[in-house]
C-alpha cells in the first residue's frame, strides 16, 4: 500500500491510499458539514441535502445520477453526521472516473424546486420511520440534552417541523457557505495509481467552489441531567448515559478506545459479564464518541422496564471500580488482539479503509496505515489507561431514555 | 473472470463436508459452518429451543468455564458469531490466517463439547426472551418476521427466534437433546476461505472435528401455511407493508431469470420500486424486494414502509407496478442488474467472510460448488425476452399481504387471495 497526497489549485485536497492487491477501488467526497453548521431555522438541512445531491446537477438528471452508478455496479451512498456529510462509491476499477465525475456531481447539486418539494416527503418518512425505532429516538433525545446549548446537541434529521418550513432558497444558500474545497477531502483507496487518478480529478473536480468556512467550536460543560420520554406502547426500555471523554484531536483518544472495549464492548467486556451474560438486559454497551472539539463516553441498555433502574446501578458499579482501579493487564492484552484483528480484517477492503482514510484526514490531517493503527493500538500501556480515568473518568452526567418508565 | 478460483472439497472421515477456498492475497480467514440444527428443528410448542442453544454455545465447553473460553478466543482476536436460522445455527468466524489454525480446536471444542450446564440456562433463556420483547419495539424487523411465517409453510415459516409464549416450556434437557440429534457432522457444512495451506489445514481439521459422531436427522416433515392477508395492531408512526410470492429456487434452471427478475424491480437505485414509489411520488423512504431461497422452494418478499395515510397509494402502486413488470424491460435497465452482479461478485473475493459464507451456502442450497465464473456465465447469458417470458409464466397469481401499524389496508389491489 502506498499513500500520497496533493492540494489541487481549487485548493481540494486529495489524498490516496492505492493498493494493486485488491479488485476495486472506492473514492468519497469528506464534507465538513453536518447537523452541528446549522441554525435553527434550518435543522436538518445537511441531512436533507445530502438527499438532494442524488438529484442531479446541470448536466445529469436524477434518473441519470441514479442510472449511470448502477450501469458502472457502483455500490455508493451517501451518510450525515452531526460533523461530516459523506459520498461514496466503490467501484471496479475501469470505473474510477465514470465515479469521479457522478461523485462530483453529487456535491453541486442543482436543487430544482419540484425535487425538493418531492424529497421532502421522503425525509418526512424517513423521520417517521425513525420515531418507530426507540434506540434511534433515544440517541436523539440524549445528544439533545447531553450537548444542551452545544451545535452537537443539533438533530441530523431535523423535524417534522423544521423540515416541513425549509425553503430550497435556505438549502441553497447554505450549500454556498459550506461547499467549498477547503472544507472537502476526496479520499481514494484500493486499485488505482496516483498518476492516472490525478489528471481525473482535475478534469472532474474542478467546479467546486474554492475557499473556505471556518467551524465555531464553543466550550462546553455538560450539567446532569435526568430526562425520559415516555412511550407506554413501547415494550422495553431503552436507556443512555453520556460523560465528557476525549476530544478528536486528544492522543489519549486510542486509550480511550481500548477502555470502551474492555468495559462496553459487545462480548467479553466488564458490561457483558455483569448485565448481559446474567441475561439482566436485552443489550449493553459503552462506545467512545470523538468530535471536533470535544468527545464523550456513550452506553446503551434496553432491557425490561422493571429492571431499569437496577442495571443503571449495575452500570455505575461497574463504571465506579474501573475508575477505582484500572484495568488489567490480561484485559488490555484481549482489547489489544480484539481491535488487532479487526483493523486488518476491515482492512481489506477498500471500502473498509476509506472512512478512517478520509475522517483522520478531514480531523487531523493525518494518514495512518494498517500497520500504523496496530502499532499504535499495541502500544497503549496500562499507564495511559491510568491517565485517561484521571482525566475522564467513567463518569456519566446525563442519562436520558425512551420506553414506559415516566422515572427511574 | 480474471481471477481463476481453486476449490478444495473433501470429506472428513466422519462425514462433515469440507469446502476451501485458498485467497492468497490477503491477510485473513473465515469460516462458516452449517448446523443442521435451526428452527425448523424447534419441536411443536418449544419454539425457541434452537435459539437458546446458540445462546449457550459460547458458554464454556470441555472443561473451559465460560470466561475462559471468551478470552482464548479474543486473544486471537476472533470475531465470531452463532446465528439461528430456520434450517441451520450458522457458526461464523474470522480473524487473520495464522490465528484461525490457532482457533480451529477451540472452535471444534466449543461446538462439539459445549457445557450447556443447567445453570447457564436461565440466563441463556432470559436472553431470548429479551431479543423477542426487543423485536416488539422495531415493527419493521417484526414485519419481516411475520411476512416469512405467513410466506413459507410451516416449519419453514417458523420464527427461528423463537416465540414468547413458547420459552418457559423449554428445559434445559430439551437443549441439551437438540444438541446431540441435530449437531452433528453428517449434514453439517463448513466453508473456510482465506490464506491458508490446503494440505496442513486438511490435516488439522481432521484432528479437531474428526472424532466428532452422529448420523444425519431425518428430512423435516413441511406442513401448511396460515392464510393471508393478516394485519397487526400497533401504535407507529408507519405501517410497515410486507408482500410475497413464489417464485423458483436457487436450484431450479430458471434461477437467474428469477434473479434477474427482482433486481429489476429492486437492485439499485435505478430499479423500478425505488424510481416509481420513491423517487416518483416520495410514498416511502424504505422499499426494497428480494429473493429468499430454501433448497426446494422459494419467495420474493417485498417490503415497504411508510406514513399510515399513504399506506394505501403506496401499496397499490407497489403491486402495480410488480404486475407490470413484463412490460417493456429494457435491455439497458437488465445491463445495470448484469453490472451490478459482475461488479458484487469480483468485489466478494477481497471478503473471506462473504466467500466463506457463499461457499458453505451452494454446497447447502446446491449439494455442489458454483464457481464465480460459472454465475459471470449464467448472468451474460440472461436475455430481455427470456427475463420477460419468466416474469409471465411465474406471475403472481396470489400474493401474501402482511402490514403492521395503525391501521390495515385494503388488499382488493392484490391479483388474489391464498
Amino acid at each position: 500500500m502506498k499513500f500520497q497526497h496533493c492540494q489541487l489549485p481549487s485548493g481540494l485536497t486529495l489524498i490516496a491510499e492505492t493498493n494493486p492487491a485488491v479488485h476495486s477501488v472506492a473514492a468519497g467526497f469528506f464534507v465538513r458539514a453536518g447537523s452541528r453548521d446549522e441554525t435553527a431555522e434550518v435543522s436538518g438541512v445537511s441531512h436533507f441535502l445530502e438527499h438532494m445531491a442524488f438529484k442531479g446537477d446541470d448536466r445529469f438528471s436524477a434518473d441519470d445520477i441514479n442510472r449511470v452508478f448502477d450501469e458502472i455496479g457502483a455500490k455508493y451512498n451517501a451518510s450525515t453526521s452531526e460533523e461530516v456529510t459523506m459520498y461514496y462509491a466503490a467501484v471496479l476499477p475501469e470505473y474510477l472516473e465514470r465515479a469521479l465525475e457522478l461523485l462530483s456531481a453529487l456535491l453541486q447539486p442543482a436543487l430544482r424546486q419540484e425535487d425538493f418539494d418531492m424529497e421532502k416527503n421522503v425525509i418526512l418518512e424517513e423521520i417517521s420511520m425513525y420515531e418507530d425505532q426507540p434506540s434511534f429516538t433515544c440517541y436523539d433525545h440524549i445528544m439533545a440534552t447531553h450537548f444542551n446549548g452545544h451545535p452537537l446537541g443539533q438533530s441530523i434529521l431535523g423535524s417534522q417541523k423544521s423540515i416541513t418550513a425549509l425553503t430550497s432558497e435556505q438549502m441553497s444558500s447554505y450549500h454556498t457557505s459550506r461547499y467549498h474545497t477547503g472544507n472537502i477531502v476526496l479520499a481514494v483507496a484500493g486499485n488505482c495509481d496516483f498518476d492516472q487518478l490525478l489528471p481525473l480529478v482535475e478534469k472532474h473536480c474542478s467546479r467546486i467552489r474554492s475557499g473556505i468556512t471556518r467551524r465555531t467550536i464553543p466550550d462546553f460543560t455538560p450539567q446532569h441531567t435526568v430526562s425520559l420520554l415516555t412511550r407506554e406502547s413501547s415494550v422495553q426500555q431503552h436507556l443512555m448515559q453520556m460523560g465528557p471523554a476525549p476530544r478528536g484531536s486528544d492522543p489519549l483518544r486510542f486509550a480511550a478506545e481500548l477502555l470502551s472495549v474492555i468495559v462496553g464492548d459487545d462480548s467479553g467486556s466488564r458490561l457483558f459479564w455483569e448485565l448481559v451474560d446474567p441475561g439482566h438486559v436485552e443489550s449493553c454497551d459503552l462506545g467512545f464518541s470523538e468530535y471536533d472539539g470535544d468527545g464523550a463516553w456513550m452506553s446503551y441498555l434496553s432491557c425490561n422496564p422493571t429492571d431499569a433502574a437496577k442495571n443503571l446501578e449495575r452500570c455505575a458499579q461497574v463504571f465506579a471500580e474501573v475508575n477505582a482501579g484500572g484495568v488489567t493487564a490480561e484485559e488490555l492484552e484481549q482489547a489489544r488482539n480484539k481491535v488487532a484483528s479487526r483493523i486488518v480484517l476491515r482492512g481489506e477492503r477498500p471500502m473498509g479503509r476509506l472512512s478512517s482514510l478520509g475522517s483522520n484526514w478531514l480531523y487531523r490531517q493525518e494518514y495512518r496505515s494498517i500497520a500504523d493503527d496496530m502499532k499504535i493500538i499495541r502500544s497503549v500501556t496500562q499507564e495511559q489507561i491510568q491517565e485517561l480515568l484521571r482525566k475522564f473518568p467513567l463518569q456519566m452526567t446525563t442519562t436520558a431514555g425512551v420506553g414506559p418508565l415516566s422515572t427511574l | 473472470m480474471e481471477v481463476p478460483q481453486f476449490i478444495e472439497i473433501f470429506r472428513l472421515s466422519n462425514g462433515l463436508l469440507v469446502i476451501f477456498e485458498p485467497m492468497p492475497d490477503v491477510q485473513s480467514a473465515a469460516l462458516s459452518l452449517l448446523l443442521p440444527a435451526g428452527g425448523t428443528r424447534d419441536a411443536a410448542g418449544r419454539c425457541g429451543t434452537s435459539a437458546i442453544l446458540s445462546e449457550m454455545f459460547p458458554r464454556g465447553a470441555d472443561g473451559l468455564s465460560s470466561r475462559s473460553l471468551c478470552a482464548a478466543l479474543d486473544n486471537l482476536g476472533l470475531q465470531r458469531n452463532f446465528q439461528t436460522g430456520s434450517a441451520h445455527i450458522t457458526f461464523s468466524a474470522a480473524t487473520t490466517a495464522d490465528r484461525l489454525t490457532d482457533a480451529l480446536p477451540l472452535i471444534a471444542r466449543m461446538v462439539l463439547q459445549p457445557n450447556l450446564h443447567d445453570e447457564d440456562f436461565d440466563p441463556a433463556r432470559d436472553l431470548v426472551a429479551q431479543s423477542l420483547l426487543a423485536l416488539e419495539d422495531e415493527p419493521r424487523q417484526q414485519l419481516g418476521r411475520l411476512l416469512r411465517q405467513y410466506s413459507y409453510p410451516a416449519p419453514w415459516g417458523n420464527p427461528s427466534e423463537g416465540e414468547l409464549a413458547d420459552l418457559e416450556h423449554i428445559t434445559p434437557d430439551d437443549i441439551r437433546q437438540h444438541h446431540q440429534q441435530f449437531v452433528v457432522p453428517e449434514s453439517a457444512i463448513l466453508g473456510i476461505a482465506g490464506n491458508l495451506d490446503p494440505e496442513q489445514l486438511q490435516q488439522t481439521l481432521e484432528s479437531v472435528f474428526g472424532g466428532w459422531r452422529g448420523t444425519a436427522p431425518p428430512a423435516v416433515t413441511t406442513g401448511t401455511r396460515p392464510a393471508a392477508p393478516f394485519h397487526q395492531h400497533h401504535e407507529s408512526a408507519q405501517t410497515h407493508l410486507g408482500l410475497a410470492w413464489d417464485t423458483v429456487q436457487y436450484s431450479d434452471p430458471r434461477y437467474y431469470e428469477a434473479w434477474a427478475a427482482v433486481s429489476l424491480l429492486s437492485g439499485g437505485m435505478s430499479s423500478r420500486l425505488f424510481t416509481e414509489v420513491r423517487e416518483k411520488r416520495g410514498l416511502c423512504y424504505a422499499i426494497s424486494a428480494s429473493l429468499s431461497t430454501l433448497q426446494d422452494d422459494a419467495r420474493v418478499m417485498v417490503y415497504a414502509g411508510t406514513t399510515t395515510e399513504r399506506a394505501q397509494e403506496t401499496l397499490d402502486v407497489t403491486v402495480q407496478e410488480i404486475l407490470r413488470l413484463s412490460e417493456g424491460i429494457t435491455e439497458d435497465e437488465l445491463q445495470r442488474c448484469r453490472a451490478r452482479a459482475k461488479s458484487s461478485l469480483i468485489m466478494q473475493q477481497e471478503s473471506t467472510s462473504s466467500r466463506a459464507g457463499s461457499l458453505a451456502r451452494d454446497m447447502y442450497l446446491l449439494r455442489r460448488f458454483v464457481s464465480l465464473e460459472e454465475i459471470h456465465d449464467r448472468i451474460d447469458a440472461l436475455t430481455v425476452d427470456g427475463v420477460r417470458q419468466f416474469v409471465i409464466d411465474h406471475a403472481p397469481k396470489s400474493m401474501v399481504l402482511v402490514s403492521l401499524g395503525p391501521q390495515a389496508p385494503d388488499p382488493s389491489c392484490l391479483p388474489q387471495q391464498l
